[in-house]
């Protein structure tokens, strides 16, 4: 059972993530579905036109400028962890926030552990999928790891220099 | 030096309780080896060749005696009774055990120290000029710089799973004694034209096995825009850095990749979105944080102290400890002065806990209670008057910091090598200690004079062995250690990557060979010339011919 938690709470999961073959035979028309990136770029008016609700999940070496365009169409935008030690995905997060600024879902999958959350969220994300074999109740605890931070990012855009009283 | 105030009493309190749970995760089994191996890293955590080992932070090398003394209690209660002080102005302790780590970071909290990012994929320690804020040739201090470096990379969230580790060095004096050349980031801080503050700026420096001097790209940013270029830096690199091979993963590698011009560019353009906005620094912070690293109450003298020069001339021990342990001031009367970690027989960079309590005692008694971690590995009294020279002399000597060798032959940079790092392909600390023996006549030593010797126990090259004048490298050659020894090599305003001399020695030979190397410089030089500069003019062929004639 996928464990999702959504602006610090868990909740139910309705979204299909569909693997990075996935080919449009077939598609469902009216679940919601979080598709690969080649599938969006190849298929997007197929995809524009379903009843279900969409998003596009995009590989810690693929880039959002490739969907920066097109980010009114989703309403998930799921960036992947291969495996926790690779980074990129949060600089993807912060240019989704801050350069493009999309509103929607963030949603961090893949290899995403509790002690990944407090900085997941400090650069945008507001979901996370939480490995199954993982307490997800207690994952939410590392949300609130700190309570004040230095720099600025997506989350308090003003760094502490601006704040310190 | 940089006061905590609440804010970051917090954010250190913070992470003293998250590494706590995370360790009693770790104990109770809910996280892997694989999970917990980044969680203990980024805390200065490594798991040695017999025990743990905890890196903790001394940022940009400054610590006060009552740091230094929570130090010497971690020594003596938590590990064998002395710790390491490394080459990157941090200190080690190899003996802890796991589950007491917490209970360090706690001590560390009270003073105001922590572990934060001494290692892993991250920002690590930002370092600079041991003589930073005092040394004559200074044009602008550092630590204020380095302090705002350091809570701008504590805990950045978007750059705490890089490529590979990432080190920024600044120096804001005219010779360059942080070696920004070698660094992922080197800040050069300056003054334009107009009296304005500002860094040049090097990237993609770095020692390891793809040793490689910085390259300028930008030759003035106004001081204002640091952290946002700093930024823009790391987000070119976290994102195109590469991570399919560790040993090709260093800025270094992206930045000879894409040639320095087209990073520049990248970087340039990143920058270009967030300039100007919420990060870029005020007048305010500088100020606060510039208010911490303000003069000492010194007293006012004329000029040179002249008992001090008496006792310079009467007694030859005090003169030679006085020519290289002694250094000039900024203020008038004043002087600092390298306490040596490396007396013969002792692991360059060792303290035992009643030394580093002795060392707090001299720096309460002669120089306003700080001291400074220098990356050659030893320890800086800053501010001492000339008229307390003398009798601190006598102390130190007392205390075995008194080696006068400072910059000379036997004041190697050395990492802990085979005897205690796991990734070592030799041992490092018995070729420091023979070398040492060799040239223990102190008027030959003074005689050689300004000269690096560096080494290193294996390619990852913690003791700098690159960019030492004679730098030694322990390598393994079928199954055995072996020494392979390099030329040339500089850390400072002329950075240099050192040029293997030829085959490989083994252990008991490397005597021998250092001093066959000194021997040809000995012969070769000019009155003025240091062996460096020996080096650059006649170039590596007599130091081959000699070195490889005799042996064959």
């Amino acid at each position: 059972m996928q464990q999702l938690i959504k602006r610090d709470a868990l909740v139910k999961e309705t979204w299909h993530l569909l693997p990075a073959d996935t080919t449009l035979e077939g598609l469902s028309n009216s679940d919601d579905l979080i598709v690969p990136l080649d599938l969006w770029l190849e298929h997007s008016h197929a995809l524009k036109a379903r009843d279900g609700g969409l998003g596009v999940w995009l590989n810690s070496d693929e880039e959002v400028e490739a969907i920066a365009d097109d980010l009114e169409h989703f309403q998930v935008v799921a960036l992947n962890f291969p495996v926790f030690s690779d980074g990129r995905s949060y600089s993807n997060a912060r240019l989704l926030r801050d350069r493009y600024g999309y509103k929607g879902e963030v949603r961090a999958i893949g290899d995403v552990l509790r002690d990944q959350l407090f900085l997941m969220k400090r650069c945008g994300f507001d979901a996370y999928v939480i490995r199954e074999d993982r307490n997800a109740e207690e994952a939410l605890q590392s949300l609130k790891d700190f309570s004040e931070v230095y720099q600025a990012a997506t989350d308090q855009p003003q760094p502490l220099f601006r704040r310190r009283g | 030096m940089y006061i905590y105030d609440e804010y970051d009493q917090r954010i250190v309190e913070e992470r003293v309780a998250q590494f706590r749970d995370q360790t009693r995760r770790y104990l109770a089994g809910e996280l892997t080896d694989p999970e917990f191996l980044p969680l203990r890293l980024q805390n200065g955590l490594y798991v040695q060749r017999y025990a743990p080992m905890l890196r903790i932070a001394i940022p940009y090398g400054l610590i006060s005696s009552k740091q230094m003394r929570k130090l010497a209690l971690i020594a003596r209660e938590y590990d064998k009774g002395y710790a390491h002080f490394s080459t990157r102005q941090n200190v080690q302790f190899n003996w802890p055990a796991l589950e007491d780590v917490p209970d360090i970071l706690a001590h560390l909290a009270e003073v105001q120290m922590h572990a934060i990012q001494t290692s892993g994929n991250c920002i690590r320690n930002t370092t600079t000029d041991q003589f930073a804020g005092v040394a004559a040739d200074e044009l602008v201090d550092p630590r204020p710089w380095c302090e705002i470096i350091r809570q701008w990379s504590t805990f950045h969230p978007e750059f705490a799973y890089l490529p590979r580790k990432f080190k920024i060095a600044v120096n804001g004096a005219s010779e360059d004694r942080a070696a920004i050349g070698v660094h992922d980031i080197g800040l050069n801080v300056v003054k334009n034209d107009a009296g304005e503050i500002g860094f040049r700026v090097l990237v993609g420096g770095g020692l390891g096995r793809t040793p490689m001097v910085g390259s300028e790209i930008n030759a003035f940013l106004p001081w204002q825009h640091l952290l946002s270029y700093l930024d823009a830096i790391l987000r070119v690199y976290n994102r195109y850095g590469r991570r399919d091979n560790k040993y090709k993963a260093r800025i270094k590698i992206l930045v000879k990749a894409l040639t320095p011009e087209v990073f520049a560019e990248r970087v340039a353009a990143e920058w270009q979105h967030t300039k100007d906005g919420p990060t870029t620094l005020t007048e305010d912070e500088l100020n606060r944080v510039a208010g911490h690293f303000s003069a000492p109450a010194y007293e006012s003298f004329s000029g040179d102290d002249a008992d001090y020069l008496a006792k310079r001339e009467a007694e030859k021990g005090f003169n030679n400890w006085a020519m290289r342990n002694v250094h000039a001031h900024k203020v008038p009367g004043y002087a600092a002065v390298t306490l040596s970690l490396k007396p013969t027989a002792v692991a360059p960079g060792d303290a035992t806990g009643k030394q580093m309590d002795a060392a707090a005692e001299l720096a309460d008694r002669f120089s306003f209670g700080e001291l400074r971690v220098t990356h050659q590995q030893n320890l800086v009294l800053a501010d001492v008057r000339q008229a307390d020279l003398h009798a601190l002399w006598e102390a130190a000597k007392e205390l075995g910091f008194a080696t006068p060798n400072i910059g000379l032959l036997t004041d190697i940079i050395c990492c802990p090598g085979g005897d205690f790092c796991s990734l070592a392909n030799a041992k490092s600390i018995p070729i420091a200690e023979a070398i040492q023996r060799t040239f223990d006549n102190l008027d030959y030593l003074h005689d050689i004079g300004d000269l690096d010797l560096n080494i290193s126990g294996c390619m990852n090259a913690c003791g700098h062995h690159h960019v030492g004048h004679i730098g030694i490298l322990g390598v393994d050659k079928k199954g055995a250690e072996f020494y392979q020894v390099s030329l040339g090599g500089d850390s400072g305003r002329n950075a240099a990557i050192g040029k293997i001399l030829g085959p490989s020695f083994a252990a008991e030979d490397m005597p021998a060979v250092v001093t066959k190397v000194v021997d040809v410089y000995l012969e070769k030089r000019t009155p003025e010339e240091n062996f460096i500069d020996t080096f650059q003019r006649i170039g590596m062929d007599p130091f081959k011919e000699r070195v490889y004639a005799a042996t064959h």
